[in-house]
């Protein structure tokens, strides 16, 4: 629990900081805090979890490898931000203590044990994206995204958090251990209880970008800043998704009858919807943000098809899924300084000119795609065993067809990279950025080639 | 000794290869091919010809899930070895007249790649195989479309989402078959025992089917394959045609057929047709066509067709012919591209008509020219022969309903005629004739091209006269896999 604490204090520490202008100081002092927080996280790795604080937070082990793999993330956004923020604004302090308020909120989300602490979570969480989304204060596109994601958001909540009082009104209580007693007590749950069910499943929906909730996704992460779109889309999603299957898997087992057609419907929507139209987009940028809503339909698989090895599923896609997308992000925000554009085009060339650069790009988009000896492949390949064991075999055989339409788009990079020429001089890759490209490179291909390292965590 | 040896040199060798300067990386690479060919060679001399698996490993990979990391020869995998590990140096060797830039990273996929190949020709654990199939399928993407022709770019990705496409069939195929495993795992053995029912047995077919049909090509799934031959570089066509394809048959052989039996048998008379119709349909086109690569690609599609009518018979005869009709079809092909790499090369055109009296200025490329061609129509004393006329045995075997048989042996056996049309008429329209101006600057073969053709010539000539050593080292395997796989007829 020290973890939450130290994530808590450190973005105060970093606004003294900021108060007294050692902004040099601040991204040491940020990695240190979270390094530490994250060796305190591990520490207490197969202790025998009780929840804490009246009964508030469990920080067991799902909620350890969860915290691991945000903060980590976090980490290598952040090592990605040197020279970002400067160049927007002359409050940097501000900006990585919103991140780790944010990272504070995440952890929150993880390990909650009460309906009352997810809802914290996500909105300590979420008020943080708000602010974060609209940091180019002069960009209109930037305002935009902070206003539309504050609509959405503000809304969505609005639904969880009905749900959470319907289910409250039937069970009498917040704790998910009598909400679990409550559901095991009446199988045949009242209708009161599955609207409660249904709402979450909106909200939290709207929170992971799955369709048809997803409207405000590719907008918000056009708008928003590279950087903290590489945040939303993988912490953030990463976190979603935890708290998503920690819910329903502690609370909701029993009644799977109910709600699997439900998130059946949505999963299967959210793979075409986010494949299909991420075909059409010529912005890099925007590719990106439909894939992220397609993977949130692999995401999902593992709640549809809830068991045992679900939480080993979601830690193994999220974590394949967030690294590759950090050197999509890394790289975009490489490109998009040289040419000024996200599109598709921007990218022709770049093997000839950084050979380096469009080999981890490609590794990134190979593993997005779910390609063998990747992490992605590894992470669908878990989602697909998940769901055959589940005998959802037309859901894994639409997925399969949406991988190979992922194909198209995903190679689209590549192709630009390889096979298209333009008269190009070399990207400078600062050395922050070649040590996040390297870990994240090596991490992918790691867990490509042997998972077990890391699907032994949980 | 185990089969890690094999599979995990031209890991390595890729990796170092791929680190070196143009120049170096291709004596670098073929030294790590020879190595590699000789280490086969080895394992050949060891090798037991019986019906066992040998020099198999087995260790835990991903044990929580079933998945361990086992391979292992036996008689099948063993042609297959040879197969790979023979054409690789050759394929190297073929391009030493090449300037390619970026020769570290061409040589390195080259390597990468044979080291999937093998993965698939010896895996035993169903996710090992479908790794090392989609192991084998990046580098030749990568290869194709870096290095190819001017349509490279649209071309490979259809060839790749293609592919992709069907391995993705089967991967839920072999997900599917483990959670069906008593034991959990993805052990080919214990996939062999499970026993499903036929309708079971059926989804699983098609499951495996269109992933090694996509892969052979057969009809009807074969339209990615002329286009990417002809833009692929060459030795990107030759490992292709020369070993890729081969994952497919091999495929059948040890993972669809015995997997599928009872599905197997519901569909066998439609394959066998698919089959011959491809066979029939490919010759045709391949009468009309100008581009000499171009027909040797389709006449490729004919003789994989009639390989998979052998094996879909699956007869003691037919299998035997498809095990040693690959390896032949392998030499025959690279060879045979090779030969218009060196046309193409020295006269910058592949269009036939422009062609003619190549033998008058070029005797000795005629002559290897010539015995490649007689060994693709199958020649008696050409390894061609003995591979088709097993087949040809084999499909007239296989007796599903009376007469059936004996038209599809017939038909099949157009393969032959045809062939022999298309080729000698190549032949004839590209080597004889009056020699042009454009032919009359041909000059011929020597240095690695003379090696590269004479190596060819020679195991053509070799094991068209004395095949058996080949067929014993598979002889004991068939005939048990046969024997535990005996398939109903009805």
């Amino acid at each position: 629990m020290n973890t939450l604490i130290i994530i808590s204090v450190l973005p105060i520490v970093l606004l003294y900081l900021g108060l007294y202008k050692a902004t040099k100081s601040l991204l040491p002092v940020t990695i240190i805090g979270l390094l530490v927080a994250l060796g305190l996280a591990i520490a207490q790795w197969n202790n025998v979890a009780l929840p804490i604080y009246h009964g508030m937070m469990m920080f067991d082990n799902f909620a350890i490898a969860f915290s691991g793999i945000t903060i980590i993330a976090t980490i290598l956004i952040l090592m990605l931000s040197k020279g970002y923020f400067d160049k927007i604004s002359k409050h940097v302090a501000e900006y990585y203590a919103i991140i780790l308020f944010s990272l504070a909120g995440i952890i929150v989300m993880v390990s909650f044990y009460n309906l009352v602490m997810l809802f914290i979570g996500i909105e300590i969480m979420s008020v943080s994206l708000y602010i974060l989304a609209g940091i180019k204060k002069s960009d209109f596109a930037s305002n935009e995204a902070a206003l539309k994601y504050f609509l959405m958001g503000a809304f969505s909540t609005g639904f969880l958090l009905f749900g959470i009082t319907l289910l409250y009104g039937t069970t009498g209580s917040f704790s998910l251990e009598v909400i679990r007693d409550w559901v095991l007590a009446h199988p045949h749950a009242d209708p009161m209880f599955y609207t409660g069910i249904v709402l979450i499943i909106v909200g939290l929906c709207f929170k992971v970008g799955a369709a048809p909730f997803h409207f405000w996704t590719p907008d918000v992460y056009e708008g928003a800043p590279t950087l903290i779109t590489a945040f939303m889309s993988t912490v953030v999603k990463t976190a979603g998704f935890a708290a998503f299957l920690r819910l329903f898997s502690a609370c909701f087992a029993p009644l799977s009858d109910f709600w699997v057609p439900v998130l059946l419907v949505i999963t299967v929507i959210t793979l075409f919807i986010g494949n299909i139209t991420a075909l059409y987009q010529q912005s890099f940028k925007r590719m990106l943000a439909f894939s992220s809503i397609s993977h949130a339909g692999y995401l999902l698989f593992a709640i549809v098809a809830l068991g045992s090895g679900s939480a080993n599923s979601v830690f193994i896609y999220a974590t394949a899924y967030s690294i590759a997308s950090i050197i999509a992000f890394g790289s975009l925000i490489l490109v998009q300084q040289q040419s000024g554009s996200d599109n598709f085009e921007s990218f022709n060339g770049l093997a000839k000119s950084n050979p380096f650069l469009a080999f981890v790009l490609t590794i990134a988009m190979l593993s997005l795609a779910g390609i063998p000896l990747t992490a992605g492949f590894m992470g669908k390949f878990f989602m697909f065993s998940g769901a055959l064991a589940k005998y959802h075999v037309w859901l894994v055989i639409i997925a399969v067809v949406n991988a190979i339409i992922s194909i198209f788009y995903y190679f689209r990079v590549i192709i630009a990279m390889y096979f298209r020429t333009a008269d190009r001089t070399e990207l400078v890759v600062p050395a922050y950025y070649k040590v996040v490209f390297i870990i994240s490179a090596l991490v992918t291909i790691l867990i490509g080639v042997y998972p077990d390292f890391i699907a032994r965590f949980i | 000794m185990t089969v890690s040896i094999l599979i995990f040199l031209p890991v390595v060798a890729a990796v170092i290869v791929a680190l070196l300067k143009n120049g170096i990386a291709k004596h670098a690479a073929l030294f790590f091919s020879v190595a590699e060919l000789v280490i086969a060679g080895l394992f050949l001399s060891k090798f037991i010809p019986d019906a066992t698996t040998q020099f198999a490993i087995d260790v835990p990979w991903i044990p929580k899930f079933g998945i361990y990391f086992s391979a292992g020869i036996d008689g099948i995998s063993m042609v297959m070895v040879l197969l790979t590990t023979l054409l690789v140096p050759l394929i190297v060797l073929s391009t030493y007249q090449h300037k390619y830039n970026n020769e570290g990273a061409f040589y390195g996929l080259i390597l990468f790649m044979q080291a999937g190949l093998l993965v698939v020709f010896t895996a035993l654990d169903g996710f090992l195989f479908y790794v090392g199939w989609e192991a084998a399928l990046i580098p030749i993407y990568f290869i194709c479309a870096l290095w190819g022709g001017e349509n490279r770019i649209r071309i490979t990705i259809k060839f790749f989402i293609y592919t992709f496409a069907g391995s993705l069939f089967m991967l839920v195929g072999i997900i599917y078959l483990y959670l069906q495993s008593p034991g959990k795992t993805y052990d080919i053995h214990e996939f062999y025992r499970i026993g499903l029912d036929a309708k079971h047995q059926s989804l699983v077919f098609w499951a495996f089917f269109l992933a090694f049909a996509i892969k052979m090509p057969l009809f009807p799934f074969h339209t990615w394959q002329p286009d990417t031959y002809t833009e692929a570089p060459t030795a990107g066509t030759m490992l292709l045609s020369g070993i890729m394809l081969k994952m497919g048959i091999y495929g059948v052989i040890r993972w669809l057929i015995p997997n599928a039996p009872l599905g197997f048998v519901h569909w066998q008379a439609l394959v066998m047709i698919l089959a011959v119709i491809g066979i029939i349909y490919a010759s045709l086109i391949a009468f009309n066509q100008k581009d000499g690569k171009r027909l040797v690609a389709y006449s490729s599609i004919a003789h994989v067709g009639l390989i998979a009518a052998g094996i879909f018979a699956w007869t003691e005869v037919g299998v035997q012919g498809a095990m040693i009709q690959m390896l032949n079809h392998g030499i025959n092909v690279v060879g045979m591209f090779f030969i218009w790499d060196i046309i193409s090369r020295r006269l910058n055109t592949r269009d036939i008509s422009q062609l003619g009296g190549i033998a008058k200025v070029a005797p000795k490329f005629s002559i290897a020219f010539l015995i490649i061609v007689l060994g693709t129509v199958g020649l008696p004393l050409t390894n061609g022969f003995v591979g088709e006329f097993l087949l040809l045995n084999g499909v007239f075997e296989y007796s599903a309903y009376h007469y059936f048989n004996i038209a599809l042996a017939a038909v099949a056996g157009l393969t032959i005629i045809f062939g022999a049309v298309y080729m000698l008429r190549m032949y004839k329209n590209v080597m004889q004739g009056e020699t042009n101006e454009l032919t009359a600057t041909f000059t011929d073969i020597s240095g690695s091209e003379k090696l590269t053709l004479c190596i060819i010539c020679m195991l053509i000539i070799a094991i068209g006269i004395y095949p058996h050593p080949i067929l014993h080292i598979s002889e004991a395997a068939v005939n048990n896999l046969i024997q535990t796989i005996k398939i109903k007829q009805y």
